[in-house]
């Protein structure tokens, strides 16, 4: 619709202010509204120590879920990242169980470097299956998401991989349960994870291709940018990010199995949704994204808090809320 | 065929008053329209003046925000999104309504499939396909998918599906944007011979003359208003120009400047062959605006792709600067000052969800990254120089691509292509879909862009233009360079002799 002619307005231009601005607010309007429920439903859950609690556990998925803000904005899918973190993680302690370095401290740093390796090389062939093989990231995703659960599976012969050595687990605990200045470690991972990618996808020349790749392939190509090329960096950054998360789940459990990860390809990809981020490509919001993660979690915990509804309904209420989020998403969009 | 037929139709559809607005943005000011039955009504207008939404008013797509419409005399309510069909009054977009998984008689038949003990009647609803199809003189397979036509049979495609609906009163928006000359003609003769058995047709365009041949009466709008309905006998080609913009168009085309005969040849192309285009060879000197003229599906842009390594060439050589330029090197021909300007604005040029801004910079991003971050600052300066440079009118600069009209998208593509600072630019179909007054423009920063030393290749279907534009015009026809007109052969006649086949090169002197 033609409706641009003529000259400048200030009216129209405040009224398109406010619904850029809506859409990216929604999110951040919701959690807060959350958290008002929270608040009426139990005394204990406004404290520090429970909030901050939730946002400990939604450290996981927020990591893996930035990532997939890129993957996603960039205009693919990665079906593959809770296999990834099984496969990443046990590997990380198989190599901490075989004692190729004797000082521990070394060891753990060693054994950090090779997740975010092995991370990198899972998102690479994500990334190569779906560029050079031609196949939908759907699809592409869908068989090694099989071939990382699989390979983990047979490391771990259908049981635990458990990281062997105190002494090593004393030392790598903090990186899990610690803090800094009061601040529980997972959360500052968290945010500057989060202000890197930030910083990536609005402020350099990488993220202004991301966003036109996911918005538009045929313009990306013939404004000169190598489409393939940016889709591919997207899986890498999805597989570091996943590593990331890997090196904080290590030391909380020190334990890892086959099980490890299940579904938290849909929960990154709720959070991601949630947060604001377009599923066909193009928007791209990463603060949005942490907020949906912590939304997912949240909701847990205040269904734990009160009595009104089962815990075991949480999967049917996260996915009540991936639906309601499209449809928020949907209304604002025809308004703006 | 009856051409005083002005005088007894009545009106069949009208429109009364109608006024629209968009939030609080008023598109359409109390507008009277009407078509009467069996004639060919042209809807005319500058982009942005109303004319689509007027079309989408009438055919029930969008709700007026005041005024009435009439079918027939009584007053309706037209049902939404389509559902007018039933009442015979059918829109064809602009951009097509077809899916692209179905064939052309799944197409034909959507959403009033024909049944057989509940199971799809395939063999009637071909039969029937294809006697529509004859019945328009369309060579299209009815069991062909939607996804392999060309774009001009998908229109003929959306053409049959009107008439196999039975339509009283067709709409047809910019129906010739992408149709060739015989298709044109073609398209025209079913529209004259409906038009005799009563059927009404409003016909949104820019080419004028297309509407002098086929249309019965014209109304102008401009700036949402109406201005005049007239029969088109009454006038000619210059006045209503003159009705749509409102002032005179004094000089459609700036003057040409012939570049010396001893300048620098900035792009020399040698047998360039790839899957359709057969061995073209051409040159191209400093400050010249070469023409490339030729029927749609002559190869014009798939040749130019190749040459700016958007495309695989199979064999030739390309030489820009005095330098070769490898094959699939579109990044390098960039960086080196070639630029290539795609025709398909919407689809490859702009990214339609985006404001101004990132569409701009997107192909000169580099120039807007200090010490690795981009440079807002940077890139809003772009925008200003932009669109004073090139009179991109928009009351809001965060508007998105998508909702701008054609002229100023074309406008912001062309900008977006100058920011790389070419010194080469090939620009495919410069005008099409866009106003007399921002054509006229366009014109002129190409001019404008040749004196500053560039060199500009145009490649046009609208043959004024590159006649108007051009100093040599290369005809292309089936893939090949089938002529290279210079001076006085530079006409309408000689180009389109060229581009029948009628004759060659080396047959002309």
């Amino acid at each position: 619709m033609a409706v641009d002619t003529d000259i400048t307005g200030p009216v129209r231009a405040r009224r398109s202010w406010r619904d850029v601005d809506l859409r990216a607010v929604a999110p951040f309007v919701a959690l807060a509204l959350l958290i008002l429920i929270g608040a009426l439903v139990n005394p204990n859950f406004i404290g520090i120590t429970n909030l901050a609690n939730v946002a400990t556990r939604a450290a996981f998925i927020a990591l893996i879920a930035v990532g997939a803000t890129f993957v996603i904005s960039s205009g693919d899918l990665d079906l593959s990242v809770g296999s990834m973190v099984a496969f990443v993680a046990s590997l990380m302690i198989l190599f901490m169980n075989s004692g190729a370095i004797a000082d521990p401290g070394m060891m753990i740093a060693a054994a950090m470097l090779l997740a975010l390796v092995v991370g990198a090389l899972c998102g690479l062939a994500n990334g190569l299956i779906t560029t050079v093989g031609r196949i939908e990231p759907f699809i592409a995703t869908l068989g090694t998401m099989g071939i990382y659960r699989g390979l983990t599976t047979w490391l771990s012969q259908g049981g635990a991989i458990t990281l062997r050595s105190p002494e090593q687990q004393a030392l790598y605990r903090p990186a899990y349960f610690g803090s800094v200045l009061g601040m529980p470690v997972p959360i500052l991972v968290v945010l500057v994870v989060t202000a890197i990618a930030a910083i990536v996808l609005y402020r350099t020349r990488y993220g202004r291709h991301v966003t036109a790749v996911g918005s538009n392939r045929d313009v990306a190509r013939y404004s000169g940018i190598s489409v393939d090329r940016v889709r591919i960096a997207a899986f890498v950054i999805q597989g570091v990010c996943v590593a990331i998360a890997v090196m904080l789940y290590v030391p909380r459990l020190g334990s890892t199995s086959a099980t490890t990860g299940i579904l938290w390809e849909l929960q990154a990809i709720t959070a991601v949704v949630v947060g604001g981020t377009a599923l066909k490509g193009g928007a791209g919001r990463v603060w949005g994204t942490i907020c949906g993660a912590f939304i997912l979690e949240l909701v847990g915990n205040i269904m734990l808090l009160s009595n009104f509804i089962s815990e075991y309904l949480i999967g049917a209420i996260q996915g009540t809320i991936i639906i309601i989020a499209m449809l928020v998403q949907r209304s604002l969009a025809r308004k703006a | 065929m009856s051409d005083g037929a002005v005088g007894p139709g009545h009106p069949v559809l009208a429109a009364e008053r109608i006024s629209k607005s968009f939030g609080e943005v008023q598109v359409l000011f109390s507008v009277d329209f009407d078509v009467r039955a069996g004639e060919v009504h042209a809807l005319m207008g500058e982009n942005g003046a109303g004319k689509s939404t007027l079309v989408k008013i009438l055919s029930g797509f969008e709700r007026p925000s005041a005024g009435r419409i009439l079918l027939d005399g009584e007053p309706v309510t037209l049902p939404q999104n389509g559902a007018a069909e039933a009442l015979g009054i059918v829109l064809i977009h602009q951009e097509f309504n077809l899916a692209d998984h179905l064939t052309v008689a799944e197409s034909l038949f959507l959403g009033r499939e024909v049944l057989r003990f509940g199971l799809l009647n395939r063999k009637v609803m071909r039969a029937e396909a294809r006697r529509v199809l004859d019945e328009l003189g369309a060579r299209i397979d009815e069991n062909a998918l939607i996804s392999s036509l060309a774009v001009a049979d998908k229109q003929m495609v959306e053409i049959a599906k009107a008439i196999s609906r039975k339509a009283r009163i067709i709409f047809m928006d910019e129906p010739t944007a992408v149709l060739s000359r015989e298709e044109t003609a073609l398209l025209f003769k079913q529209v004259r011979r409906l038009k005799a058995q009563g059927v009404s047709f409003v016909f949104v365009s820019h080419k004028l003359d297309e509407v002098m041949e086929i249309t019965d009466r014209v109304t102008v709008l401009r700036d949402g208003q109406w201005v005049k309905t007239a029969p088109t006998s009454a006038l000619d080609g210059e006045a209503i120009a003159q009705l749509m913009v409102g002032r005179e168009l004094s000089s459609l085309y700036p003057a040409k400047h012939e570049p010396d005969v001893d300048e620098a040849l900035v792009l020399q192309v040698k047998g360039l062959t790839t899957g359709y285009v057969k061995n073209v060879s051409f040159d191209l000197r400093k400050g010249e605006v070469l023409g490339f003229s030729g029927l749609i599906g002559s190869g014009r842009s798939e040749l130019m792709e190749a040459v700016a390594g958007l495309r695989p060439r199979i064999a030739g050589e390309v030489m820009l600067h005095g330098a070769p330029l490898a094959p699939l090197a579109f990044r390098e021909a960039n960086g080196r000052g070639l630029a290539y300007m795609t025709k398909d604005r919407k689809g490859k040029g702009l990214l339609l969800d985006e404001p101004m801004t990132p569409n701009l910079t997107l192909q000169s991003i580099d120039q807007h990254v200090r010490h690795h971050y981009l440079d807002p600052a940077s890139e809003a300066r772009a925008l200003a120089r932009a669109r004073r440079r090139f009179d991109i009118r928009v009351r809001d600069e965060r508007v998105k691509a998508g909702r701008m009209s054609g002229g100023n998208q074309q406008k912001l593509l062309l900008a977006k292509i100058m920011e790389t600072e070419p010194d080469v630019i090939i620009i495919d179909e410069p005008t099409r879909g866009i106003d007399v007054g921002t054509k006229q423009q366009i014109y002129h920063f190409i001019a404008a862009l040749a004196r500053e030393g560039r060199s500009i290749i145009v490649i046009s279907s609208e043959m004024p233009e590159v006649i108007g534009l051009c100093t040599r015009v290369a005809v292309m026809r089936e893939g090949e360079l089938v002529g290279m007109l210079e001076g006085e052969e530079v006409n309408e006649q000689v180009i389109m002799r060229y581009a029948a086949g009628l004759k060659r090169r080396g047959a002309a002197a």
